[in-house]
């Protein structure tokens, strides 16, 4: 068993960009101490590469030949593509995993067609990300994304599919891989209605997907999701495709609709790796 | 109506410093080199943020188009209701306005965060 760790987080730019607009400066502090500690889990699990499930939203993939899934397999990688002063993040260049993500796409197309790219630029949607958990830029990323932005989209059941086979491919090689999901879930982003969050939607998903209840998680549909829960619910795949890579219940370790600026209700959770 | 051009125009100037640099430089080579609407046209002169949201660019590629010029997230979120309100419901695209414009952040405009952080280091 190669896959040491499993969670999920947010990724919304406003977590580093807006941080000094934040007025509940003590749950944003919270938040930021369940980073940290998502942080010293994945250095504890010995990882050699992490994994990151993101909803890109255009630095890559355009309508002109949108994947519903691509891994990358560069040598490395450079991000942000935003306005650092923006994001408040800076330029700065990540290693990639060339090796081993290519092994990882081979076992993964044996049951899922998956893309594949050697040239990745990072947007907020995994800069944020590893902002808080590998700060030094130190550990190989292996990015990985399903399309969330330009429908139409994949089904949430090939997204289930998706994320059980990367954990086949994680299992298939002999590194220590972690893998984390990140996006939102019910929000607004990039709209007037920015910082508006579905509390009760938030945390019955969460119920759904902690349990790791298949059946419960995939029996969501795009058009009810839209209206509960705003474009930005469509991100739930990533956390759908770590859930099924995991098998395992999952342990909520932070939730707060408590920081609107931030434009997400903030998450972290991990999955135990079962079998 | 060629919106797919038009999120294409601000896609390829998001991701690539190269555009960027055209777009600073000349403009209007840049708007040449794609199928653009009068009015789409127009907007990427004005920085339009209200117009290119009515006309359903997505919201992704506005915002770093907003911060690309250094518009101010508040500023921004403004900008784009104005549009709404000048030239009427999001046309395209998944990223409509849901409800009628009211804000839903309780942090208020930036310039008032400062004084209060300004004040709470005069007491």
């Amino acid at each position: 068993m190669s896959l040491v760790y499993a969670g999920v987080l947010s990724h919304a730019p406003g977590i580093t960009g807006r941080a000094d607009l934040v007025k509940n400066t003590e749950k944003r502090d919270e938040f930021y101490a369940a980073l940290d500690r998502q942080r010293q889990e994945i250095e504890d699990s010995g990882a050699e590469a992490l994994i990151v499930i993101a909803a890109e939203h255009f630095a890559n993939f355009f309508m002109n030949n949108m994947p519903a899934y691509c891994i990358g397999i560069g040598n490395r990688y450079e991000g942000p593509i935003e306005d650092p002063a923006w994001l408040k993040i800076e330029k700065t260049s990540v290693p990639g995993a060339p090796d081993l993500a290519t092994r990882l796409t081979k076992e993964v197309m044996r049951t899922v067609d998956t893309a594949y790219a050697e040239e990745w630029k990072f947007d907020h949607g995994i800069m944020v990300p590893l902002n808080f958990l590998t700060p030094r830029y130190d550990m190989p990323i292996i990015p990985v994304n399903i399309n969330c932005q330009g429908p139409p989209l994949t089904p949430l059941n090939r997204t289930w599919e998706f994320g059980a086979a990367l954990r086949r491919a994680c299992d298939s090689v002999p590194e220590k891989v972690a893998l984390v999901g990140t996006g939102g879930i019910s929000h607004w982003p990039a709209t007037p209605d920015s910082g508006k969050i579905n509390e009760p939607w938030d945390r019955e998903f969460l119920d759904r997907l902690l349990r790791n209840d298949k059946e419960a998680l995939l029996s969501y549909k795009d058009e009810e999701t839209y209206q509960e829960a705003g474009q930005g619910g469509f991100e739930i795949r990533t956390y759908i495709a770590a859930a099924a890579a995991a098998k395992g219940q999952g342990e909520l370790q932070f939730y707060t609709a408590e920081l609107p600026i931030f434009a997400v209700g903030c998450t972290v959770a991990k999955f135990s790796i079962s079998e | 109506m060629s919106l797919y051009q038009l999120q294409k125009f601000l896609y390829e100037l998001n991701r690539d410093d190269s555009v960027k640099e055209n777009f600073h430089s000349d403009i209007e080579a840049l708007i040449s080199q794609f199928d653009l609407s009068t009015e789409e046209s127009n907007a990427l002169r004005e920085g339009d943020i209200g117009l290119l949201y009515v006309l359903g660019v997505n919201g992704q590629i506005l915002m770093h188009y907003a911060a690309l010029l250094g518009i101010e997230w508040f500023d921004y979120l403004e900008m784009m209701r104005e549009g709404v309100t000048k030239y009427g419901p999001v046309r395209a695209g998944v990223y409509a306005m849901t409800g009628g414009g009211e804000s839903f952040t309780v942090e208020g405009k930036q310039e008032e965060i400062e004084e209060e952080i300004e004040e709470g280091k005069a007491q």
